[in-house]
C-alpha cells in the first residue's frame, strides 16, 4: 500500500529538506497558494479527513468554523502525546516533519492565520529541537515567514514545550498553557474556534500532529483519492500504535477498517508463546477496554465499528494483553495515570480519582470487601457527565468496563471476611501526591 | 537584585519572548532555562524568571508546581525517570524499576549518596514500543534491560570523574 504518513518507509531521509522537495515535498503548499481559502477547505472537507487526537471531529468542518473576518488567528498543532501507549506524533515528528509543517501552513492559509504554534510535550525537548531546525531550514527556502513563495501570505512558525502534565493534550488545558498559565480546561463556549475562546482569544485551530500531516497529500491527490482509502465514515489511513503483549510492538500505518485480528496477528507478530489474548484497550487508556473474543478480533478498526463495540477508536493506541494478566491490576495502573494527571480543577475528577485509586489499592492489597467492588463502579459512575473537560470521563472507563468484563479478577483479590475487618488503616491519612500538588498549585495562583 | 538569568543569556531570553505576543507566554521556556542554570526551579529562579515575564512571584511559583517536569528541589547529577506506565509493565517495567533502585540502593524518588543519581517513575513516555526505557536528564535512553543499564551507570560514573 501506498504510505500517507510514514513516507520515510519508502524514501528513507525524507526529513532532509532537499530530499522532502525531490518528492513532491512543499508542492501542496504551492497549489494551495494558488487557490482560495474557501476551495482549500472544501477539498478538507470533502475528503472526510477526521481529526486524529481522538474525537475523530470532520477537520474542514472545524477549519470553516473560523470567522473570516477577525485580523488575527492561530493554528496550534498538537504534539502532546500523553495518552498511555500513544507514540505516533513522535515518529512523524522524527521522520517526516517537514510534511507536518506544510499541512501546518496549509491549515493557516485556510483559515489565514498569521502564526502556527506546535505544543510538544516536555520530554520531546530533542526532537523540539531538531524540528526548530526544520522549521529554519523551510524559512531559509521561503515557505515560511513574509509573503511565501511571492503569494503575499505569510505565517510563522513556532514549537512550545510543555512541561509535564497529560491534560495539556486537551486543547483547552493546552491553550492555557501556552499563555503562560496552569494548564488547566477553560469553560465553553466560548470554543477556541470563536472570538474569546481560542489562544490569545483568537480564533484558533487546535489540530493533532497526525491530522495536519495528512493534509498536503489530500491536497496533492485530491479528496476521491483519500475518500478511496478506508471506509465511507472513517477515511484514509490511520497509525496504529500497539504496544504489550505482542512480537513487534510499534506503529503500523494501515488503510482504516484493518481488523484487530489483521493488525496483532500479521503486522504486530501476534503474541509470544502463542498465548491467548485476554483483554485489548483500542484507546490507550482513556477508552474502554474490549474482551479479546473472535467477535472483537474480527471487527474493523474504524470509528464506526468500534463504537458497535462499545468502544472508541479514539487514538488508536491498541494496548494488547494475554491471558495471564490480572485486568484489576491494570485498572488499579490505569486509574493511578488519571489519579496522577487530574488537574484538580473540578470536584468529581479530583475526589473521584483519588477515591478510586484509595480503594483499588484496597482491593489490591488484598483487605477489600466484595463490596468495595460496587463502590468503586458506583464512584465512577457518578463522575460521568458532571466533569468540566473529558478526562473525568476517561478516569471512569478502566473501573466501569474492566469490572463489567472481567468482575471474577477483582474478586480473586478479596478478603476473607476475618481479614477484612481491618482495612481502614491503610487508607487512612495516605498522602495526595500529584493531584494534590496541581490542586495546590491552582490554589497558590488564587491567592487563597 | 541582580538578575544573573537575565545578565547571562540576553540573547536567548530575547528570542524566547520574540516568538510570542506576550511575556507570560516565555514562563514555561525560561522555568526550564533557571532549571538548566541552577540545576532545580530554586527560589531565586522562580524571582528572576518572575521579573523577566513582568508576573508576581506567587503565579510564578504556582506553575512550577503544577507540571512535573521543573523541580522544586535539586537533583542528582542524572536525574532518571522510569515509565512504569501500563505497556512498558506489560514488558518488564516495574521489575525493572525494581532492580534499578536496588543496584543503586536507592527507595522511589531519591538520590544516591554522590549526589550522582536520582531515580523515579513516571507515566507513558512515548516510547511504549521500546520498553523498559527511561529519559536520563530528557533524553530518551531505550530497549534497556539491567545489563545495559549497570553499563551505562558505569559509564556515567567515569564521564563525571573525568570532569572533575
Ligand atoms: C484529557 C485529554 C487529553 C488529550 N490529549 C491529546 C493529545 O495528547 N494529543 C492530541 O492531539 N489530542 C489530545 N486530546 C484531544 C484534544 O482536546 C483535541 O480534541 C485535538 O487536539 C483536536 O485535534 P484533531 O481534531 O486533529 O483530533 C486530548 C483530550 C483530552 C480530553
Ligand atoms: S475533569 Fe479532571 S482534568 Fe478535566 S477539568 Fe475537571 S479536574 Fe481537571
Ligand atoms: S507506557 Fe512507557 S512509554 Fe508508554
Amino acid at each position: 500500500m501506498e504510505y500517507i504518513l510514514f513516507r520515510e518507509k519508502v524514501i528513507p531521509n525524507i526529513r532532509e529538506l532537499d530530499v522532502y522537495t525531490a518528492n513532491e515535498g512543499y508542492e501542496a503548499l504551492k497549489k494551495a497558494l494558488s487557490m482560495s481559502p474557501a476551495e482549500v477547505i472544501d477539498i478538507v472537507k470533502a475528503s472526510n479527513l477526521r481529526g486524529r487526537g481522538g474525537a475523530g471531529f470532520p477537520t474542514g468542518v472545524k477549519w470553516s468554523f473560523i470567522p473570516q473576518n477577525e485580523p488575527i488567528k492561530y493554528v496550534v498543532a498538537n504534539a502532546d502525546e500523553s495518552e498511555t501507549g500513544t507514540f505516533k506524533d513522535r515518529q512523524i515528528m522524527e521522520n517526516n516533519p517537514h510534511q507536518l509543517l506544510e499541512g501546518a501552513l496549509i491549515c493557516a492559509y485556510a483559515i489565514q492565520a498569521k502564526a502556527v504554534y506546535i505544543y510538544l510535550r516536555g520530554e520531546f525537548w530533542d526532537i523540539a529541537h531538531q524540528l526548530d531546525k526544520r522549521i529554519a531550514e523551510a524559512r531559509q527556502a521561503g515557505f515560511i515567514g513574509e509573503n511565501i513563495l511571492g503569494s503575499g501570505f505569510s505565517c510563522e512558525i513556532y514549537t512550545h514545550l510543555g512541561a509535564g502534565a497529560y491534560i495539556c493534550g486537551e486543547e483547552s488545558a493546552l491553550l492555557e498553557s501556552l499563555e503562560g498559565k496552569l494548564g488547566q480546561p477553560r469553560v465553553r463556549p466560548p470554543f477556541p474556534a470563536q472570538k474569546g475562546g481560542g489562544l490569545y482569544g483568537e480564533p484558533t485551530v487546535v489540530n493533532n500532529v497526525e491530522t495536519l500531516t495528512n493534509v498536503p497529500w489530500i491536497i496533492r491527490n485530491g479528496a476521491d483519492a483519500f475518500k478511496a482509502i478506508g471506509t465511507e465514515q472513517s477515511a484514509g489511513t490511520k497509525i496504529f500504535c500497539v504496544s504489550g503483549h505482542v512480537n513487534k510492538p510499534g506503529n503500523y500505518e494501515l488503510p482504516m477498517g484493518v481488523t484487530l485480528r489483521e493488525l496483532i496477528y500479521e503486522h504486530a507478530g501476534g503474541i509470544p508463546g502463542d498465548r491467548k489474548i485476554k483483554g485489548i484497550l483500542p484507546s490507550g487508556g482513556s477508552g474502554p477496554i474490549v474482551p479479546g473474543t473472535d467477535e472483537v478480533l474480527d471487527t474493523p478498526l474504524t470509528y464506526e465499528d468500534m463504537a458497535k463495540l462499545g468502544t472508541i477508536l479514539g487514538s488508536a493506541s491498541i494496548i494488547v494483553m494475554d491471558e495471564t494478566v490480572d485486568m484489576a491490576w491494570v485498572a488499579s495502573k490505569v486509574e493511578k495515570f488519571f489519579q496522577h494527571e487530574s488537574c484538580g480543577k473540578c470536584t468529581p475528577c479530583r475526589e473521584g480519582t483519588y477515591w478510586l485509586d484509595k480503594v483499588l489499592d484496597r482491593i489490591m492489597g488484598g483487605i477489600a470487601k466484595e463490596s468495595d467492588i460496587d463502590l468503586i463502579v458506583n464512584i465512577a459512575k457518578n463522575m460521568q457527565g458532571v466533569t468540566l473537560c473529558a478526562l473525568g470521563e476517561f478516569a471512569a472507563n478502566p473501573i466501569i468496563h474492566t469490572v463489567a468484563n472481567f468482575r471474577e479478577d477483582f474478586l480473586a483479590h478479596i478478603a476473607k471476611p476475618e481479614e477484612a475487618e481491618k482495612p481502614a488503616a491503610a487508607a487512612k491519612g495516605a498522602a495526595r501526591p500529584a493531584a494534590a500538588r496541581r490542586g495546590a498549585a491552582a490554589v497558590r495562583e488564587s491567592g487563597a | 537584585m541582580t538578575n544573573r538569568l537575565a545578565e547571562k543569556y540576553k540573547d536567548r531570553i530575547e528570542q524566547t519572548f520574540a516568538k510570542y505576543p506576550t511575556k507570560r507566554s516565555a514562563v514555561m521556556p525560561l522555568l526550564f532555562l533557571a532549571q538548566e542554570e541552577y540545576g532545580w526551579v530554586s527560589p531565586e529562579g522562580i524571582l528572576e524568571v518572575a521579573e523577566l515575564c513582568e508576573l508576581d512571584p506567587t503565579q510564578v511559583d504556582s506553575i512550577a508546581g503544577f507540571y512535573t517536569m521543573y523541580s522544586e528541589t535539586p537533583k542528582g547529577k542524572y536525574w532518571l525517570q522510569v515509565c512504569t506506565d501500563l505497556p512498558c509493565a506489560l514488558r518488564g517495567a516495574d521489575q525493572f524499576y525494581a532492580d534499578l533502585k536496588e543496584y543503586l540502593g536507592v527507595g522511589d524518588g531519591e538520590t544516591t549518596d554522590d549526589g550522582m543519581f536520582t531515580v523515579d517513575h513516571v507515566m507513558c513516555l512515548a516510547a511504549c514500543d521500546r520498553a523498559p526505557m527511561l529519559q536520563c536528564n530528557f533524553h530518551y535512553v531505550e530497549n534497556l534491560d539491567m545489563d545495559k543499564m549497570k553499563a551505562l551507570i558505569e559509564q556515567w560514573r567515569a564521564e563525571a570523574s573525568d570532569d572533575k
